[in-house]
């Protein structure tokens, strides 16, 4: 990555959407592709939807809709003589995660009648990787969360690495067509093959930074799903992939801020993106010019990310209207709340271990739980959640159980007969599963980009087989 | 006294990685920025008291080209643990639209 003196540029990168199976455009493709794209490339996951699609391996979108927007990309590129590249296959990048979108590619491969070169990179690490890396001193905590030990790593279902741009170009190099990667960051997949042909690499990272998201950089989000990203020597140009769509120096600048701690600072895998002195210029009503951008070589490093399953929850869900309810609606949490821990102790006792039981009362403060100010008015009616937290599945929803008759018929002080709340389901109870959380919040140093990474290359011929 | 939504055009929150929660609040023009991007009001004790988060780690950026300031502090809370009420932090800036900036 150091050959940007010779870089003559500019290299288009086609993103087509924020995220794979998020529903990319076949006109906008057609258009990208038409302007010159060199190369299709769209990350497929996150961790923002929580700990459960690691720790499970599965996707958070629907498999029709994968397979919808990867038989658009990879007709279109086929036809272009273009390569796509993939970032956090499958939502969480895990081994299972890549797995899926494999066996989706392979069947659209067969389904287009073509035969793509397809590499896989997984970065999926072993508990015993991940602690023998911390055993010789190569993990650091990020804050807030402290040093690494191996009752931590132990707990973890799942942990990937988020790869760098070094696996895809390596890849690219060999003569992939699709390079569907495990995790990765978001940026380093956008900016992969610019890097490859030698493109600076502050425009690079931060065209990456600015398009990982799709359209979401734009004016009129909701009028379009991708984005043409054109690095050049000097910086990049970042245009909307639909053509009634714009971009300003707003729009595009204040994506750096989008789900980021830092608004000018961004920690990759071998450096840091610095967007301090960046510059964003309209250089049309579609097209905003961006030079400025600087990259600070580090160490190499990958972050970690571990996901775990711990205890188990059971659900129930009432929709109240009843007038003596929602004028008092946090005497009745307080009073139902005291009266489900008192019922399960007296009926279940010890073997219900360290419960927890929460009421959140939609329409009024689910979201905070904390108090309303005083005088708000009673709304029209509540939603009230149960959620019920034990150890075990089966003591989760014998906990709900137990509580079903006073979360079905709890009277107020001035009830005259008993109040029935409005249950949407039979069973009232739903068995929810466990509780999934992210337990890694750790750098894990690498002597070499690859060290973590094993790249695999589909053999069609075994696949269409299987 | 001027409270937040009165001198912003836009308030939003969103996790920033499973860990972190960023607000970022985009003031109705330079003349509010320049006034309340530096307010003891939004400092880290607020943010202590309104999200139970440690006020040692709370960091604020401020933006003048976007007459922005970005604050992002740590969840209190594990994201999609077992008391979550919002996995995604994005409605956790409502909190903040009533703070009076003095």
């Amino acid at each position: 990555m150091t050959g940007q003196t010779h870089f003559d540029g500019p290299i288009k990168v086609l993103v087509p959407t924020g995220s794979l199976g998020a529903g990319a455009r076949e006109e906008e493709v057609r258009h990208g592709i038409a302007q010159g794209a060199h190369v299709i490339a769209t990350d497929a996951g996150s961790t923002d939807s929580g700990a459960a699609y690691l720790a499970l391996g599965i996707s958070k979108n629907n498999k029709g809709a994968v397979k919808r927007d990867l038989t658009i990309l990879m007709k279109a590129a086929h036809e272009a003589k273009i390569p796509i590249v993939v970032g956090t296959s499958g939502q969480a990048g895990g081994d299972r995660n890549l797995d899926w979108t494999r066996d989706i590619a392979v069947e659209v491969a067969r389904e287009l009648g073509i035969r793509p070169k397809i590499a896989l990179l997984y970065s999926e690490l072993s508990k015993e990787t991940v602690k023998a890396k911390n055993a010789a001193g190569r993990v650091r905590p990020l804050p807030p969360v402290g040093s690494l030990d191996d009752a931590t790593v132990d707990a973890c279902d799942h942990i990937v690495a988020a790869m760098g741009p070094e696996p895809f170009i390596a890849a690219l190099q060999a003569g992939a067509d699709i390079v569907l990667g495990g995790r990765t960051t978001d940026t380093a997949v956008l900016a992969c093959y610019p890097l490859m042909k030698g493109a600076p690499l502050g425009p690079a990272w931060h065209a990456g930074k600015i398009g990982e998201c799709g359209a979401q950089c734009t004016i009129k989000t909701v009028d379009g799903s991708g984005v043409l990203l054109s690095i050049h020597a000097d910086g990049f140009d970042v245009e909307p992939l639909s053509t009634v769509n714009t971009c300003t120096p707003h729009s595009v600048s204040a994506h750096m801020l989008y789900e980021n701690s830092d608004p000018f600072l961004l920690t990759e895998p071998g450096g840091v993106l610095d967007v301090t002195e960046a510059d964003y210029q309209q250089v049309n009503e579609r097209i905003v010019r961006v030079t400025g951008s600087a990259w600070r070589p580090r160490p190499y490093t990958m972050k970690l990310e571990g996901a775990s399953s711990g205890r188990f929850q059971t659900v129930m869900l009432v929709g109240i209207q009843d007038p003596i309810v929602l004028r008092n609606l946090d005497a009745f949490h307080d009073r139902m709340l005291d009266r489900l821990y008192h019922r399960v102790r007296t009926t279940i006792g010890e073997a219900a271990g360290d419960f927890h039981i929460s009421l959140r009362l939609y329409g009024w403060n689910a979201v905070t739980g904390e108090k309303v100010p005083e005088g708000t008015p009673p709304p029209r009616e509540v939603g009230v959640l149960f959620v019920a937290t034990a150890d075990t599945q089966e003591m989760a929803t014998q906990i709900a159980k137990a509580c079903n008759p006073w979360f079905f018929h709890m009277y107020m002080p001035e009830h005259e007969e008993m109040p029935s709340y409005g249950f949407a389901f039979t069973p009232a109870d739903i068995e929810r599963g466990p509780v999934y959380e992210f337990r890694l919040n750790h750098v894990v140093e690498c002597d070499d980009p690859m060290e973590l990474v094993r790249t695999v290359w589909v053999d069609l011929d075994r696949a269409e087989a299987a | 006294m001027a409270k937040v939504s009165d001198v912003c055009r836009l308030v939003r929150s969103k996790n920033a990685g499973p860990f972190w929660v960023t607000v970022d609040l985009f003031f109705d023009g330079a003349d509010s920025f320049r006034r309340y991007a530096g307010s003891e009001a939004l400092g880290p004790e607020t943010f202590a008291r309104l999200y139970g988060t440690d006020p040692a780690l709370v960091k604020r950026f401020p933006v003048e080209r976007l007459n922005m300031i970005k604050i992002s502090y740590p969840r209190s809370s594990p994201q999609g643990g077992m008391v979550e009420r919002d996995l995604h932090c994005g409605q956790q800036y409502v909190r903040l639209l009533d703070v009076e900036l003095g």
